[in-house]
């Protein structure tokens, strides 16, 4: 089983940004996800920062996945979008059915991310036809519905195993909006908030987080003490959300729950130290994604 | 299928009565569903049966007007069946389009009913040319419903870099999120729109009268509180006020509805193939009056599209139906972002 670093999607400093993805290079994902994949605005890294990082992280023994925007907007999204489905050199995982155009298109192999909606095998045997080699299903795709599905020949499965889930898109920018800007004019507010923004209920229970355009759960998923529902899936790596803090003994944590090194039963209370919030686990179990049961099934 | 002329009029018809009445007051096509999780407005009480859809479509094209059958949520492998019966059926019965939004079930279509017209939805997020262009090439779409998201001159250069026709919505309900990429409903009560074809879902919903005022959850979750003097609304979860750093607000987006009508010349020179009204789950009176409106509009555009201004008239009739009474031109106009 891989583990997968999935890509930032929260707006951190030019220097926080490399110091994360130069330390990623020392711990124990195989694969790491570059490249803006929330906000076309974000730009301290452009794609050439991206691409040297790119370089080193591969250097460094990484698999590098470069990801794309599921929300393309403009002319110039698009533009940067081809830069990146047309890199030449690195997996790029599509966000949207623009990018798979322009992949099968160059007949190059690529990443069906979450947002693609894939929820039945012949949309999957379609996108294998187009060129994926590797897919991540919707982040509320139960169990049951993952283990009904076949996976076509030359096709990993991804799953999202940890971090707050994104949940929606919107051409709205919700931080801004807290602040009273136009997304147009919104001084880049999402830098003031290295894990997002909480929204809370009226009587103050945890909601939603506001990053910029898209909108997370509240709460953090978590399949680490469930690690052993994924016995009879033909799941191939686990998706590792970053976070800003703790994010190196995170992922620690899952690498020696995968190698037997720490005991299942000992995972939640652990990971629940290094988490920004309270856990989930409800998507696995096809129930609302906020619930949390917290023991494994059977 | 006649050639398209500019702006037609697709209107929502969640029943027999709403078709009829959509019909008579003027609009060009109908969309509705199946009373299943296949279509995107899956509530109790709603949609079209086989004997209800088959008069519906008599009815409608008897008077020269469309029927786009929406069969716009994901199918799921224990039910893939579901999907696949609903184009049968769609096809046998004759439907002037389907409305799609899933590429597997397109396929199915296509090889199954090559000569079924099919429609991209909204539900399939497509906010570019290039997506829009790899369903065509694949599957020969012929229209595109593009997502509540863009800005007018976003929509142009979608229009001017595709040979698909583009329908956009003008009036109704207004999802906030990019549509088909919206998952808060699921996460709070486990029935996503995406699957379940419901958003908020109704099952989901109570209503509770306290001290504080009167309360809306959603599975739990406090969505909103009201004092007496302030009307209660449905809690559409990305409607309700919460807090974040210690203001309570609209986080998301205030009770409100899209009304583009005052766009309407800059649509007509766009091209825009159609203007679609939201409101399946709104009654055949509601129909009535926003087609008839609707209907005035489109006609005065096409009279003028230099003179047009949105008559006072229409749009107050608009803003009695709006929900909060309030209307929004939403992401067209770009400082709404």
């Amino acid at each position: 089983m891989k583990l997968s670093l999935g890509p930032l999607l929260y707006y951190w400093s030019r220097e926080d940004t490399l110091v994360f993805f130069e330390a990623a290079a020392s711990w124990p994902v195989d694969i790491v996800h570059l490249g803006e994949a929330v906000c076309s605005r974000r730009h301290l890294l452009r794609l050439p920062d991206w691409l040297d990082l790119a370089g080193r992280l591969a250097d460094a023994g990484k698999e590098v996945v470069l990801s794309t925007l599921p929300l393309i907007e403009s002319e110039s999204d698009l533009k940067t979008l081809r830069r990146i489905t047309g890199n030449g050199r690195f997996l790029v995982e599509a966000n949207d059915f623009g990018a798979v155009r322009l992949l099968a298109e160059a007949g190059a192999a690529f990443v069906a991310g979450p947002t693609l909606n894939v929820y039945n095998p012949d949309t999957l045997a379609l996108l294998r036809e187009a060129g994926a080699v590797r897919w991540v299903p919707p982040v509320e795709m139960p169990r049951e519905m993952l283990a009904a599905m076949p996976v076509p020949e030359g096709m990993q499965t991804e799953l999202f195993a940890y971090g707050r889930l994104p949940l929606a898109f919107s051409a709205r920018c919700f931080t801004a909006r807290h602040y009273n800007l136009q997304k147009d004019d919104c001084q880049f507010k999402c830098l003031d908030h290295p894990d997002g923004l909480a929204l809370d209920t009226r009587e103050g229970e945890t909601f939603l987080t506001l990053n910029g355009i898209q909108t997370q759960s509240g709460k953090v998923m978590s399949l680490a003490h469930r690690l052993g529902e994924l016995a009879g899936l033909k799941v191939d790596c686990l998706r590792l959300s970053p976070q800003s803090r703790h994010m190196d003994r995170v992922v620690a944590l899952f690498r020696g729950l995968l190698d037997g090194d720490i005991a299942a039963d000992q995972a939640p209370a652990r990971l629940e130290r290094l988490m920004p919030g309270q856990p989930c686990d409800g998507y696995w179990l096809g129930e609302a994604g906020m619930a949390y049961r917290g023991t494994a099934v059977g | 299928m006649p050639e398209t002329k500019p702006l037609q009029l697709i209107c929502p018809a969640g029943s027999l009565p709403a078709l009829k009445a959509a019909v008579d007051h003027g609009a060009d096509g109908v969309y509705l569903g199946f009373k299943d999780n296949t279509n995107a407005r899956n509530f109790s009480g709603l949609n079209f049966d086989d004997k209800s859809l088959a008069e519906g479509i008599r009815y409608a094209q008897t008077k020269g007007r469309q029927v786009l059958l929406a069969l716009n949520t994901y199918p799921q492998p224990a039910t893939l069946a579901r999907w696949h019966r609903a184009v049968d059926k769609a096809a046998h019965l004759g439907v002037d389009a389907v409305i799609l939004a899933d590429p597997g079930l397109m396929a199915y279509a296509v090889k199954t009913h090559p000569q079924l017209r099919l429609h991209l939805s909204v539900q399939g997020s497509a906010t570019s040319y290039e997506a829009i262009e790899f369903y065509r090439e694949r599957f020969g779409i012929r229209r595109a419903v593009l997502p509540r998201v863009l800005s007018l001159a976003q929509v142009r250069n979608v229009v001017e870099n595709t040979d698909v026709e583009i329908e956009l919505f003008g009036f109704g309900g207004l999802c906030v999120m990019v549509e088909g990429r919206c998952l808060l409903s699921s996460y709070a009560c486990g029935d996503s729109p995406n699957t379940f074809g419901a958003c908020s879902p109704g099952h989901a919903v109570r209503w509770q009268q306290t001290p504080q005022g009167m309360e809306t959850r959603l599975n739990g979750v406090l969505i909103d509180r009201y004092a007496d003097n302030e009307k209660a609304g449905y809690p559409t979860l990305c409607k309700g006020r919460f807090q974040v750093r210690g203001e309570t607000y609209y986080a998301l987006e205030e009770p409100t509805s899209l009304n583009t009508l005052e766009m309407l010349p800059e649509m007509l020179r766009l091209g825009i193939a159609a203007i679609k009204i939201e409101g399946r789950q709104r009654s055949p009176a509601y129909v009535a009056q926003v087609t008839r409106v609707w209907r005035a509009a489109i006609d005065a555009v096409k009279r003028s599209a230099d003179g047009f201004t949105p008559n006072p008239a229409w749009m107050a009739e608009l803003n009695k139906v709006s929900e909060g009474s309030m209307h929004t031109l939403g992401a067209y106009y770009r400082p709404w972002k």
